[in-house]
């Protein structure tokens, strides 16, 4: 059978060389990548109810079973108060955590072969990803945050400084996910990057000083929590938020955290990405 | 069919490519050359490597050596071009399962630089096209296997590509989904897209190639029109079915002994329950059947054939293709 003698209606562009994509092509491909995962975590409640899970139980737990012991004077509100802005960063974490499994998913079907095959640019897909799990961050935030709300965490009418408190957590989580994309694409399987992940969570979240103050600790764990970047993520929401205790300088040391982090990790996990996909 | 052989009216040209894994060389030096505006078939058993062939085109693999080029563009060095040139449907279905059919068309659609609008009414056009428009909605993990395929067709025709890559994509479909993935290559030809697609079914070949590249072990073992090939590796079989299997033997000795015969060894197939016998003339047919007659025969069904992938395989290179594959359709019996 011929083919090529079949009359032919209107032939395909004339292909022209044009190159690799636009700054403007990259912004709608991001676009439209944002919007794909965001339709997949609407479609799965269930990941953002495990995102809060773990943050939320442990606010009820300490702030009732250990804020009256802990809090100063037994002042159950004062230690939610103290508690809170360390559990944001508690909550990114988990956040993070997740990223990898997902990126995990997505290499392993051949969905990646598509995009691969497709005018735009590897890290477009990544970036996607940060701004999603990023939407994903500041929702949980809030609902954190009314949960506070309901067990006595006070605002105090600073409600700017609660706001630039949730921006350097956010900032903070950021960093975590540019990590735990590389952990992603680094490590083969799903299960080995969360058995990875939970062994190196347990004594960076405990031996912080989201809970307790860091003073309160035996001197080798006070100089392991007061170098741990959570101990400073915690420290700078809560100066914001409380407005008591130093301020500028764990935000400084936040913000060198998370620029330093994702300076190092983001091309890392572009170019890890690259090479496996 | 023409062929052109002046490289500029080439959807694909392929020179010495080379691709290894580790220790296995899946492309051995293939050279390919597919005329602008046909679709091009290459037939290949398991491990042939006619999907590393299709990956390194689609600048999903980086060839080791050679040289390739898709409209008129080289894989190596113009991937980003490239890619707005080509449609791809791999092997293995590539669509996201967690959000809608429809969405995987528009999201497609935006990447390649449609418009909103354009890339909207694209996603509706082609889910209409393989009647998935009720299941546009939906997830692909609820679709069928076939619904999927045609999801990944269809998301493989978004940007109108020029030359268009199906890695066997009619394997396990049922015939009506398969034909209807047939009529959407012809009408894509007709549009004027260059199809490259593989299969391991000489009938699929048959129905939509005009040219046809044999591969086998990373190596071009043949290549021609269909017509051409078949001519090469010979042509009609008759295939008597005895009513009863215990007279193969009885039946192929009775061919031997009279002129029926012909210049070619009638063989049994015990297995099948069935004697192939090479017809060389309308002539010969008709004395193997009266000879079938005179000597009383009872038959439970007779049908000429054209070779199949299996059969072509063992007359180009003497050897059988891998362990049969059951989910090859039949061969077509065609009445003599
Ligand atoms: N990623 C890979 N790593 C290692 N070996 C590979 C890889 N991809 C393919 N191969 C090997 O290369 C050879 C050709 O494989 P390929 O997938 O191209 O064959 P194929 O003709 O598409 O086969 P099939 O009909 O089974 O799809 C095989 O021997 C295969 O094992
Ligand atoms: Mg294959």
């Amino acid at each position: 059978m011929t083919t090529a003698t079949a009359t032919r209606s209107p032939a395909p562009a004339p292909v022209r060389d044009v190159g690799a994509p636009t700054p403007r092509d990259h912004l709608r491909h991001v676009g439209a990548l944002v919007r794909r995962q965001a339709l997949q975590a609407k479609g799965d409640p269930q990941s953002m109810m495990d995102a809060l899970l773990m943050p939320i139980v442990f606010t009820l737990l300490f702030v009732y079973v250990f804020g009256g012991a802990i809090g100063a004077d037994g002042d159950r509100d004062r230690y939610t108060d103290y508690l809170m802005p360390g559990m944001m960063a508690m909550t990114s974490i988990g956040i993070a955590m997740a990223v990898g499994t997902g990126l995990n998913e997505d290499l392993r079907t051949g969905v990646m072969d598509r995009f691969r095959a497709l005018p735009i640019a590897r890290s477009s897909v990544l970036v996607a990803k940060v701004v999603v799990e990023l939407g994903r961050m500041l929702v949980a935030f809030a609902v954190l945050l009314l949960v506070g709300l309901a067990v006595g965490m006070d605002v105090d009418g600073r409600w700017a400084e609660l706001g630039a408190a949730v921006a350097l957590t956010a900032l903070f989580g950021t960093s975590l996910l540019w990590i735990f994309m590389l952990l992603g694409l680094l490590l083969k399987s799903a299960q080995a990057i969360q058995g990875a992940s939970f062994l190196a969570l347990m004594p960076l979240q405990f031996g912080s000083s989201i809970f307790v103050p860091v003073e309160t600790m035996p001197g080798w764990l006070e100089a392991f929590a007061s170098v741990n970047p959570l101990s400073h993520a915690a420290d700078a929401a809560r100066g914001l938020m409380i407005g008591q205790g130093p301020v500028a300088q764990p935000v400084l040391w936040t913000l060198v955290w998370a620029v330093g982090l994702t300076a190092v990790t983001a091309p890392l996990a572009v170019r890890t990405f690259r090479r496996r996909t | 069919m023409t062929r052109t052989t002046n490289g500029s009216d080439l959807a694909v040209d392929v020179h010495g490519l080379v691709k290894h894994f580790g220790e296995t060389r899946a492309l051995d030096g293939v050279d390919l050359a597919v005329a602008e505006g046909t679709v091009h078939g290459v037939l290949g058993p398991n491990g042939a490597g006619k999907t590393t062939l299709v990956r390194c085109l689609a600048t999903l693999l980086v060839p080791d050596a050679g040289r390739a080029s898709v409209a008129g563009l080289d894989v190596v060095r113009q991937p980003a071009s490239l890619r707005r040139a080509i449609g791809l449907t791999g092997q293995y279905a590539s669509v996201d399962e967690k959000i809608s059919g429809w969405e995987n068309l528009y999201l497609i659609g935006r990447l390649l630089d449609l418009s909103r609008a354009d890339a909207r009414s694209r996603a509706d056009a082609l889910l209409e096209r393989f009647s998935l428009t009720e299941a546009a909605h939906r997830p692909p993990r609820t679709y069928s296997g076939g619904m999927r395929r045609r999801l990944d067709l269809a998301a493989s025709m978004i940007g109108r590509p020029r030359v268009l890559f199906l890695d066997e994509p009619t394997t396990g479909l049922d015939p009506r989904t398969r034909n209807e993935v047939w009529a959407e290559v012809r009408r894509l030809t007709r549009e004027g897209t260059t199809v490259l697609l593989t299969t391991q079914y000489m009938e699929e070949a048959e129905h939509l190639a005009g040219a046809l590249t044999v591969v086998d072990r990373g190596r071009v073992i043949a290549e021609g029109t269909v017509d051409g090939l078949k001519a090469r590796v010979g042509g009609r079989t008759l295939e008597i079915r005895p009513a009863d299997p215990g007279e193969l033997h009885r039946l192929l000795g009775a061919l031997a002994q009279s002129r029926a015969a012909g210049p070619a060894a009638p063989r049994a197939d015990v297995a099948e329950g069935v004697v192939h016998v090479p017809v060389v003339s309308d002539a010969h047919l008709t004395d193997v059947v009266r000879l079938l007659a005179e000597r009383g025969f009872a038959l439970a069904g007779v049908g000429t054939h054209l070779p199949s992938l299996d059969e072509v395989f063992l007359a180009l290179t003497g050897e059988r293709t891998a362990p049969a594959d059951t989910t090859a359709p039949a061969t077509e019996e065609a009445a003599a």
